[in-house]
C-alpha cells in the first residue's frame, strides 16, 4: 500500500541522498584502463549527440570513426565515457574487419550537464578521441 | 515473464554491402544508485554484455554499464559475406540471458 508518508519519505530520501558523481581521477583511470595508458589524439572520432538534452533518461548517441575497416587497418574498440555520471564508463564496443564501417549507436543516461569523451583504439595501437559538451535540463535518476 | 526482444535486419542485402543491425531487449537496467519507495537502494541489475554472431562467428560485442538507458538499444554494422543466421545474445545480472536470431538473405 502506498501511503502519503511512504511517498514523502521516499521523496525526501531522493532529495537528501548525496549526489553520486564520478571524480576526475575515476574518469582518468577508466580511460587509462581502456587505452592501455596511450595518450589519445583528437580526431578521426565523431561523437554525435544533441547539444541540448531535454530528458537525460534516454539520450540517443552515435559514434563514428574514420577507418577503412580492413584487416590491416581497423578499429578494435570504441569506448564512451562521462565526467559526472555516478560511474565514468558508459559502453565499450568491440568491432573488427567484419564490421565494414565503424559506426555504432545506443541510448544513454545523463545525470547532469557535462563533457562526454568518445575514444577509439585502432589495431595499430593508436588512440583517437572526441570530447563533446552537453547541456541536460532534466537529469536521469531523479524520478522513480 | 517472457522477455521481449527486437532484432531488425534488412530484408535483403548484397554481398559486400555493409548493413546496420538494430537490437533492443526489454530490461530495466537498474543502476544501483536509485532509492526505492522504502528508502533503500535498489539492487543493481544490468545487462552486462551483448554479442552478435553470424553463422557462429562473433562479429560484434559490447560491454554495458549503468549509464545505458533502460531497454538497451544498440545499432552496429555488419559486412555481408553471404546468407546466414545472425544471433544476438544478451547476458546480465541475476542470471539474465536472452537471444534472438534473424536470417540475412544475400542472393
Amino acid at each position: 500500500m502506498t501511503t502519503r508518508r511512504i511517498v514523502l519519505t521516499a521523496a525526501l530520501g531522493t532529495l537528501l541522498a548525496p549526489a553520486v558523481r564520478a571524480t576526475p581521477a575515476a574518469l582518468r583511470s577508466a580511460i587509462a584502463a581502456f587505452t592501455g595508458g596511450q595518450l589519445p589524439r583528437t580526431g578521426r572520432v565523431t561523437l554525435d549527440i544533441a547539444p541540448l538534452i531535454d530528458n537525460g533518461n534516454v539520450v540517443p548517441v552515435a559514434i563514428r570513426v574514420d577507418s577503412p575497416m580492413t584487416a590491416a587497418d581497423h578499429v578494435q574498440r570504441i569506448g564512451l565515457y562521462t565526467a559526472l555520471n555516478p560511474l565514468p564508463e558508459v559502453a565499450v564496443f568491440h568491432l573488427g574487419p567484419r564490421s565494414g564501417v565503424a559506426r555504432v549507436a545506443t541510448r544513454m543516461r545523463l545525470a547532469t550537464t557535462q563533457t562526454l569523451t568518445a575514444l577509439a583504439v585502432m589495431n595499430d595501437g593508436s588512440v583517437w578521441q572526441q570530447q563533446v559538451d552537453v547541456i541536460v535540463t532534466l537529469a536521469a535518476c531523479i524520478e522513480s | 515473464m517472457a522477455v521481449r526482444a527486437l532484432l531488425h535486419v534488412p530484408a535483403s542485402a548484397r554481398i559486400g554491402e555493409v548493413i546496420e543491425i538494430r537490437a533492443t531487449v526489454q530490461h530495466p537496467m537498474e543502476t544501483g544508485f536509485r532509492v526505492g519507495s522504502d528508502g533503500q537502494l535498489l539492487a543493481r541489475n544490468l545487462v552486462r554484455r551483448v554479442e552478435g554472431h553470424f553463422d557462429g562467428e562473433r562479429v560484434f560485442a559490447v560491454d554495458l554499464h549503468p549509464a545505458i538507458a533502460a531497454n538497451p538499444y544498440l545499432a552496429f554494422p555488419l559486412r555481408v559475406t553471404g546468407s546466414g543466421l545472425l544471433t544476438v545474445t544478451w547476458q546480465g545480472d541475476e542470471g539474465f540471458s536472452h537471444s534472438a536470431s534473424a536470417r540475412i538473405n544475400a542472393p
